[in-house]
């Protein structure tokens, strides 16, 4: 259980940690380790270089940018939970981050590194596919910008090459008055969920539906957007009996099976969970009427 | 071959300059360089809590820290809670009497757990101090005496504080 040999390295600039991740063939970033830590304590991973990118400058800010919230791809998960900004302008993200690890990870682990560990029922990489956030990455004499649908490319597997790395993250907002919730069901409060959903509702006079995202996590190999559910719910009033009707759509998704759940089940929580995220999400909406689905 | 650095860390008020191994966590550069053993180490990989430590004011697991990281910082530790050799932090006094540890192997993980947590929310919910320590793990205690502990904590330090004012 201890880290195996490696060089170490500590750039203080973006453009020495790619010139360096160019450079060696079999190098890891290490950001806020809280992922890599335990990987390489393990020793699921053997890196001859690690390059730690805790020492550059100006990578962990938060900066309002009128329709959207960019986010330094080292911002800390606590610092995204104390943030005024966050709270009012994509309070689904606040929602979200308490489910993020225990206090303690969350002084240390970042959005960048939650983006690349992509873990299937991390709560950042759902807000962000809900949000459709768009992740900036840069290698040495390059930068470019990937949507979020097109990040995730399988299990645990972002779309950016070895070479490349998580800048910072574009967050689009939606309009003040939205409606917004994040549910998730886990064995313990701060496990990895076993099933998310993050639903995002913006709602016009008279309950209408203008338009609805709807993400789940954990169910398929990345967080899944139920494009079903969200076609269902658009141009419609909101109701106990459509949210509930519709959130069924969720059982049709492919669903993962591992040792903490079968997919059947996987299927049945998306359901049950999507049908409470809408109620609540209506609720909260300027528009809206409240509502408990149980 | 292997990759070295020569490091120095604030630990409780006193600096320690070391040679170091760049692999090394910071847990064992805390036990096995600088010989506080205080600090535990229970899993390796993030997940019992009993390596909690505060750098710079803010809890970090040191076995998910490369100890070349803390170069440079600031790190309290459990040995460096209370305000001297013959008196108890008042953290440490609810734990003593509310039957806060059993064994003690998870204890320098709660204290250091809940020094920064009752700093963020001096007064708190018992399901708050619940939220708070479900990253630590206690294989004794079933966790009633440290909820108390830290519930009659948060009362005493207000005390001190209103009393201090
Ligand atoms: C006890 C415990 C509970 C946890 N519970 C949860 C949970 O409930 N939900 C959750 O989402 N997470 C959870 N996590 C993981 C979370 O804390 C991590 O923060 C996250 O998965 C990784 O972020 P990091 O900054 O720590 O990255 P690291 O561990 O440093 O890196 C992770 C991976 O991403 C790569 N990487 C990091 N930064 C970049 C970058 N900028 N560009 C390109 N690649 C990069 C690294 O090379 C590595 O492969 C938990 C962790 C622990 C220890
Ligand atoms: S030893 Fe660090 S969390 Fe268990
Ligand atoms: S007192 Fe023994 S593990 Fe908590």
């Amino acid at each position: 259980m201890k880290p195996p040999p490696f060089t170490y390295h500590d750039p203080r600039s973006v453009e020495d940690a790619v010139a360096l991740l160019a450079e060696k063939d079999n190098a890891k970033l290490l950001a806020g380790g809280q992922s890599l830590m335990p990987m390489l304590n393990m020793r699921f991973v053997l890196p001859d270089d690690v390059i730690d990118i805790n020492l550059i400058d100006g990578l962990a800010d938060i900066r309002d940018d009128g329709d959207a919230l960019v986010f330094g791809g080292m911002t800390r998960q606590r610092d995204i939970e104390y943030s005024d900004l966050v709270a009012q302008r994509c309070p689904l993200m606040k929602e979200a981050i308490l489910n993020v690890g225990h206090r303690q990870t969350r002084n240390r682990g970042t959005y960048g590194g939650s983006m690349s560990h992509l873990d299937p029922s991390a709560e950042l990489p759902s807000v962000s596919m809900a949000q459709d956030a768009v992740v900036t990455v840069q290698k040495k004499g390059g930068i470019r910008d990937i949507a979020m649908a097109d990040f995730p490319m399988g299990y645990m597997m972002p779309s950016f090459e070895l070479d490349e790395m998580v800048t910072s993250i574009r967050v689009p907002l939606w309009p003040e008055g939205h409606g917004y919730s994040f549910v998730e069901f886990a064995r313990r409060h701060g496990d990895f969920a076993i099933t998310s959903s993050a639903v995002l509702l913006d709602v016009e006079a008279g309950g209408r539906i203008k338009r609805a995202s709807i993400t789940v996590g954990g169910v398929g190999p990345s967080p899944l957007r139920v494009t079903a559910v969200e076609e269902g719910l658009t141009g419609e009033i909101g109701s106990v009996e459509l949210f509930t009707e519709i959130a069924e759509k969720c059982r049709e998704i492919d669903a993962m099976e591992d040792v903490y759940a079968p997919a059947w089940y996987r299927q049945h929580l998306a359901s049950v969970l999507t049908r409470r995220a809408l109620g609540k999400a209506f609720s909260r909406a300027a528009n809206g009427t409240e509502m408990t689905l149980r | 071959m292997s990759d070295r650095r020569t490091i120095s860390v604030t630990i409780n008020g006193e600096a320690y300059e070391r040679e170091v191994e760049t692999r090394l966590t910071l847990a064992d550069f805390i036990r096995h360089e600088v010989l506080l053993t205080g600090t535990h180490v229970g899993c390796e990989h993030g997940v019992c809590g009993a390596c909690t430590i505060l750098l710079n004011g803010r809890t970090a697991r040191s076995c998910l820290m490369l100890a070349v990281q803390a170069n440079g910082q600031e790190i309290m530790t459990v040995e460096g809670i209370a305000p001297n050799d013959t008196e108890l932090h008042p953290l440490q006094q609810a734990f003593q009497d509310n039957h806060g540890l059993q064994c003690g192997f998870c204890t320098p993980g709660m204290l250091t757990t809940l020094i920064e947590f009752l700093g963020d929310n001096p007064d708190p919910t018992e399901r708050e101090v619940r939220e708070a320590i479900s990253g630590n793990l206690c294989r004794c205690t079933g966790y009633q005496g440290i909820v108390a502990a830290a519930l009659d904590a948060a009362k005493r330090l207000k005390g001190k504080e209103t009393a201090g004012a």
